[in-house]
């Protein structure tokens, strides 16, 4: 039953959830769910962009995703419009574009529903280094950022007074989101990465008093939700994403029982 | 000497309206320098050009110093956020724990050290703010509103400590208060302003000031003419007189 492809599946998987681990602790931490899901719907553009030039999904998922970062950061300091509302409108414009480019590529066969939920067949060698290599580099960069954007995420001000320069580090974060997206898509699907980075931080918040222990927390629970979802999605032949983001919601679940009480009782 | 900060005609220009303008002003070593005014002022506008938080759109702000520390007038932690007081006082720096130890100490509140910060009361919250500036040890400090929500007695500990931080950090600090009480006895430098500078000076120049006494009103300036007579002798911390 442990198919190669499997192996690469887990491997690829354990790889998305230890980077996503941190990096959702940010995006719960500021409030970016929404921004998250606009880039990750930003993606599949990207994918219809990489068969159109035949370019690596990942690299043109990034650029695509990382250009609408900018964009978004940019259009928040000069429109009018509310901030949900702009993420909305960027979120499902490039979703529909994405939609309409994968109609007029009638050449090419597109498994669409692997691009939405994900796929585990479709995971290769290669993806594996990409995930692995990329996801050092992400975890590199915000470990480099790490003071100064934690610093904004708890005040913004205090951060720009004490010369921890938060605008600089929310630029490179928004590209490290990107960057996750990227990577993840082919395992997740474009429309539940947001959930991988989410829920296992969620879950965290739960059992955390400190930020370390919930970027700890965030990131073996990410590690169980692939490993447990993989196997569930081989044994009940579900796709992966949804079974993945099942499992971390269960978690999610377990970490609301009052057991947990007790100990915040006790400190 | 050579001033920490100096602000030459500065102002803040936003949503078509100048928040302030016109701001000149210099801040030195073991210096106390007060802004006072009514709400919408621009006093915290200043304090943010000073902190380069915000550019300034017309005049200069020169700093001469990078190590400044900030106790904002409202902040929110998020409560997503797991944030203990000791990782809130090394949020911007490394502090050891002994310093951290000192400076909560200072303020009254080390027993809070592994407290999460959104279950602190507003006064708690303040003190956990100025101990974190304070173990900063800046040579520009800023407070905006530093002791909102604490309590009668909190008050006027935490004036006198920022009164003798000045001295024991060396440091300049640029003070935000509605205290004019601590603002007239303690200070060395009263700025008082209304979208511009309406007047400055030592405290006992601005109190008799006609545009201070026409923005405090009569009541207010004639409660200062109190403090006039306090300038002959000075009362040490249990309330005895020391010439």
């Amino acid at each position: 039953m442990f198919d190669d492809f499997f192996i690469r599946a887990l491997i690829a998987g354990v790889g998305v959830a230890i980077v996503s681990g941190p990096l959702g602790c940010f995006v719960i931490w500021r409030r970016l769910s929404y921004f998250g899901d606009t880039l990750s719907h930003s993606a599949l553009l990207g994918v219809t962009l990489a068969y159109s030039f035949s370019i690596n999904i990942s690299l043109s998922v990034f650029i695509v995703s990382g250009i609408i970062a900018l964009l978004l950061l940019n259009l928040q300091k000069r429109t009018q419009l509310p901030g949900d509302a702009l993420l909305g409108l960027l979120a499902h414009s490039t979703l529909a574009v994405g939609l309409v480019i994968i109609g007029f590529l009638s050449f090419i066969r597109f498994d669409l529903m692997g691009l939405l939920f994900g796929d585990i067949l479709a995971v290769t060698i290669q993806d594996i280094i990409i995930i692995w290599l990329g996801g050092f580099l992400i975890l590199g960069v915000l470990y480099f950022i790490w003071k100064s954007l934690f610093a904004s995420t708890v005040n913004y001000d205090l951060a720009a007074a004490e010369g921890m320069r938060p605008d600089v580090s929310n630029v490179i974060f928004t590209l490290l989101l990107a960057g996750v997206i990227a990577i993840s898509i082919k395992m997740i699907g474009v429309l539940l990465i947001t959930g991988l980075l989410l829920i296992p931080s969620a879950m965290a918040r739960n059992l955390s008093n400190n930020p370390q222990q919930m970027v700890a927390f965030s990131i073996i629970g990410g590690i169980f939700s692939v490993i447990l979802g993989l196997f569930s999605s081989l044994e009940f032949n579900t796709a992966s994403g949804p079974t993945i983001i099942v499992v971390a919601l269960v978690f999610f679940i377990l970490s609301l029982l009052p057991l947990k009480r007790k100990t915040a009782l006790q400190k | 000497m050579n001033s920490l900060v100096k602000l030459d005609n500065a102002g803040v220009y936003k949503s078509s309206k100048w928040l302030v303008r016109g701001v000149s002003l210099e801040l030195y070593n073991r210096q106390i320098v007060t802004l006072i005014g009514p709400n919408g002022s621009g006093k915290t506008t200043t304090a943010k050009m000073i902190l380069k938080i915000v550019n300034a759109d017309e005049g200069f702000v020169t700093n001469n110093t990078r190590n400044m520390a900030y106790v904002p007038q409202k902040i929110n932690i998020d409560w997503t956020l797991p944030l203990r007081v000791i990782d809130f006082m090394n949020i911007t720096s490394h502090i050891n724990h002994s310093q951290i130890i000192e400076a909560l100490t200072l303020t009254g509140v080390e027993k809070l050290l592994y407290n999460e910060v959104r279950n602190l009361s507003g006064g708690e919250f303040q003190r956990v703010l100025i101990a974190r500036a304070i173990a900063k040890k800046p040579d520009l400090l800023v407070l905006d509103e530093p002791v909102q929500g604490v309590d009668f007695n909190g008050e006027i500990a935490l004036y006198n400590l920022i009164n003798n931080i000045s001295n024991t950090l060396n440091c300049g600090i640029l003070l935000i208060s509605h205290n004019i009480h601590f603002v007239m006895s303690s200070t060395d430098h009263v700025i008082c302003l209304n979208g511009h500078i309406c007047c400055s000076g030592t405290p006992s120049k601005v109190a008799k000031d006609p545009a201070y006494i026409k923005l405090f009103g009569e009541h207010t300036a004639s409660t200062l003419s109190l403090y006039e007579h306090h300038h002959d002798h000075s009362h040490s911390s249990d309330g005895s007189i020391s010439k």
